[in-house]
């Protein structure tokens, strides 16, 4: 890995990225109203590491994981994968481009066609692709299966057979049958049971290890997060909060948002009291989000340039951003 | 041929062996149900029931509840499902009792048998008894109080707080008009305007800020973390002495989960009534509860306080659990996990359930259902690992 130059470091690169919904889609008006679901987020992935996106329901996490597949279109900023500028690639070329980059959804029960048995599902992507040639297409798809913890007498099952873990078992093998490096996994445990969770964290990093795969994986538990991921970004409303590695944000976290999402987190043990930081009210509206820093209206640290001013994110120690005016010198 | 034989399935192991049901057991299983769910129905459609038949005695007069040895079953077509299969545990007065386990053990079927909520016909309480001491002293035995009673304890006395709020407001109407419903069908002389009142303080005691103006609104026009307050607010409404509350937070994001939990905890000093939290969250239960009752497909595997559920766990279950939830104590390594998945709970093992995924199985588990093993006053385990008089010589020097 030494080798390799310090672009390649580097597998997904996101700049800027904008998502923007219009409210009304029939509005004529010139100043339509929108939603903006991700609002200029940037970051950088390195090649068989963990980033972690973290944020409340509503916070944009899943849009910027979906835009960033260009699974739907973008409304700006870049998406740079494996030196390739995914926002302005053509359709042909972006199709060959899929099967190294994919997905894992939140919801193995609606995220599997009922009516394809097992092996269909893993396989027809690959046969699509040509992944393999069709002489080992069989075994190829068995191999995969036992890599996921599936036996091979399920090839020709059909999903209601299976339980919510064992479903996300084959999500993950559809989504790793392709040879990938790099996959975005949306809220892949939040269905599941802890004992199962548990599983199928230890089998996505079985799979990181020997097949090298980065993952995005975006989550609002954080102890999965932590446990999983090298980096983490914290997203609030559309935006970037902070981002930094692991370490550093979970020791040192320095953005109030990030400190009172730590905080919020139950801890298994009934001799600890956290000092806990109750947020108060609700998530704010996305159509018209407060001006100057999004969290200032639940802020207990607010101050009067919170209103006026966007703060930036800056990195304020090695590996850690922030944007807060809390921290800015000015 | 060789067209034929690609439309042929190949006979495999392990999918084929598989008992599946022809059509005539079904036809026989269903029979048999009927008869026996026609025969619970009746007793609960009873009218003029006299008060002898359902009053009873507490065992101990400082708890709520007690439920002593319930076994609520599911009569499907398929086969009859022992949902919850004997299970007996007491919420005192004033305490906070955490219920845990993985989905389907059974921990919200127990919580609805005390509502009497179970989805009739198919299920139905066959065994066992829940006594419930409600505020004017009587107690009551639940599983044999006649449905027309039953309205009055229901939503009154006992109330219950449901996990996905939004399917449980209804969206056609407002939240006042439902919250004022609670009120005028459980207390006499109660006018609209005096209902309409009783709402709106409910309403503010549960922090929430403009209580008239979300009085008029509908429930579509709130956030999750509002509509949650609504529902322990009309929950609260008539002041109940016990409140269920079946996984209040988990469809909520961590820092409203924060608001709720702090939420329930003042109310229960307020109103001085007991809560029966069930949730599969065990930081959740670490945090809030008093007591603990861990369950496992139907059965309780582990009872304690919450010290020394969480300090000194008995029973592998309970142990394997605290180790697969990640925390920040954990390192790079692997994650302890249970491996495989619950037994499917139509044809129940005669041995202990959890058998099949225990790493600690010894020969003597294949033998029948462990029994409840005292460790303190409170603290109760199902497991053989700790009956010194089942084991064996050589599983005592395995250990």
């Amino acid at each position: 890995m030494e080798k390799a130059k310090i672009d390649n470091d580097y597998i997904l690169e996101v700049k800027n990225l904008k998502k923007y919904y219009p409210v009304s889609r029939f509005s004529i008006s010139k100043n339509r109203a929108y939603v903006k679901a991700v609002d200029d987020i940037s970051f950088k992935i390195k090649r068989g590491t963990t980033m972690g996106l973290v944020g409340e329901s509503g916070c944009g996490k899943t849009t910027a994981g979906r835009s960033i597949l260009r699974l739907h279109d973008i409304t700006g900023g870049q998406v740079v994968f494996d030196g390739k500028d995914l926002s302005k690639i053509s359709p042909g070329k972006l199709r060959r481009m899929r099967p190294q980059m994919q997905m894992i959804f939140q919801d193995p029960y609606s995220s599997l066609s009922p009516r394809m048995p097992v092996g269909e599902i893993i396989g027809e992507a690959v046969r699509e692709h040509r992944i393999v040639p069709k002489s080992q297409y069989r075994s190829y798809i068995l191999k995969v299966m036992r890599d996921c913890g599936l036996q091979p007498q399920y090839f020709y099952r059909y999903p209601h057979e299976f339980s919510g873990g064992q479903r996300q078992r084959i999500s993950i093998a559809r989504a790793v049958a392709l040879n990938p490096k790099f996959i975005v996994c949306d809220e892949p445990l939040s269905a599941l049971d802890v004992s199962i969770q548990a599983q199928i964290i230890n089998l996505m990093k079985d799979l990181q290890e020997q097949y090298g795969y980065t993952y995005l994986f975006i989550s609002h538990d954080l102890s999965v997060v932590e446990y999983i991921s090298d980096t983490i970004g914290v997203m609030y409303l559309g935006s970037m909060m902070e981002m930094g590695d692991k370490k550093r944000i979970f020791e040192n976290p320095m953005h109030p948002y990030t400190k009172a999402l730590l905080s919020a987190v139950p801890i298994s043990d009934p001799d600890v009291k956290m000092n806990r930081i109750i947020l108060s009210g609700d998530i704010p509206s996305p159509v018209n989000p407060p001006s100057g820093c999004k969290f200032r209206t639940r802020c207990q640290s607010c101050m009067e340039v919170c209103a006026r001013k966007v703060p930036k994110l800056k990195e304020y120690e090695e590996g850690h951003m922030v944007a807060c005016h809390l921290y800015s010198q000015d | 041929m060789g067209l034929l034989n690609i439309f042929k399935r190949k006979k495999i192991e392990g999918i084929d062996n598989t008992m599946y049901l022809t059509l005539r057991d079904e036809r026989r299983i269903s029979k048999e149900n009927n008869k026996i769910i026609k025969y619970y129905e009746r007793m609960k459609a009873r009218k003029n029931v006299p008060e002898e038949e359902y009053l009873t005695q507490m065992r101990d007069p400082n708890n709520v509840v007690e439920f002593e040895n319930l076994h609520t079953y599911f009569f499907t077509d398929v086969g009859t499902v022992k949902s919850v299969n004997g299970v007996s545990f007491d919420v005192p007065q004033g305490k906070i009792v955490g219920i845990v386990g993985e989905s389907g053990c059974g921990k919200s079927v127990t919580s609805l048998s005390l509502m009497q909520l179970v989805q009739a016909p198919t299920g139905q309480i066959v065994e066992g008894s829940i006594r419930y001491k409600a505020n004017d002293g009587k107690c009551y035995e639940i599983t044999k109080v006649p449905r027309d009673k039953m309205l009055k304890i229901r939503g009154k006395d006992i109330s219950m707080i449901f996990q996905e709020p939004m399917t449980s407001l209804n969206p056609v109407f407002r939240i006042g008009e439902q919250m004022d419903e609670v009120v005028l069908l459980h207390e006499d002389g109660m006018t609209p305007e005096s209902a309409k009142k009783r709402s709106i303080e409910m309403l503010r005691l549960v922090g929430i800020a403009m209580p008239e103006k979300i009085y008029s609104k509908y429930p579509h026009e709130l956030s999750g973390g509002m509509r949650q307050r609504v529902m322990i607010a009309m929950a609260l409404s008539c002041n109940p002495r016990l409140i269920i509350a079946d996984e209040p937070t988990t469809a909520l994001d961590v820092t409203i989960q924060a608001q709720i939990l702090e939420l329930l905890r003042e109310i229960k000093e307020k109103i001085n009534g007991s809560i029966m939290l069930i949730t599969h969250d065990l930081g959740v239960i670490a945090e809030m509860a008093d007591l603990v009752v861990v369950m496992y497909a139907g059965r309780i595997i582990e009872k304690g306080t919450v010290r020394e559920i969480f300090h000194s766990p008995k029973h592998p279950y309970t142990i394997g659990l605290m180790k697969s939830k990640p925390s920040g104590k954990t390192t790079d390594d692997r994650l302890f996990s249970i491996k495989g998945q619950v037994p499917n709970p139509i044809n129940m093992p005669d041995h202990c359930y959890f058998y099949n995924r225990c790493d600690r199985a010894m020969e003597v588990c294949l033998g029948e259902y462990p029994k409840l093993i005292q460790f303190s006053p409170t603290h109760f385990a199902a497991c053989y690992l700790y009956d010194e008089s089942r084991l064996s010589g050589d599983d005592l020097a395995k250990e």
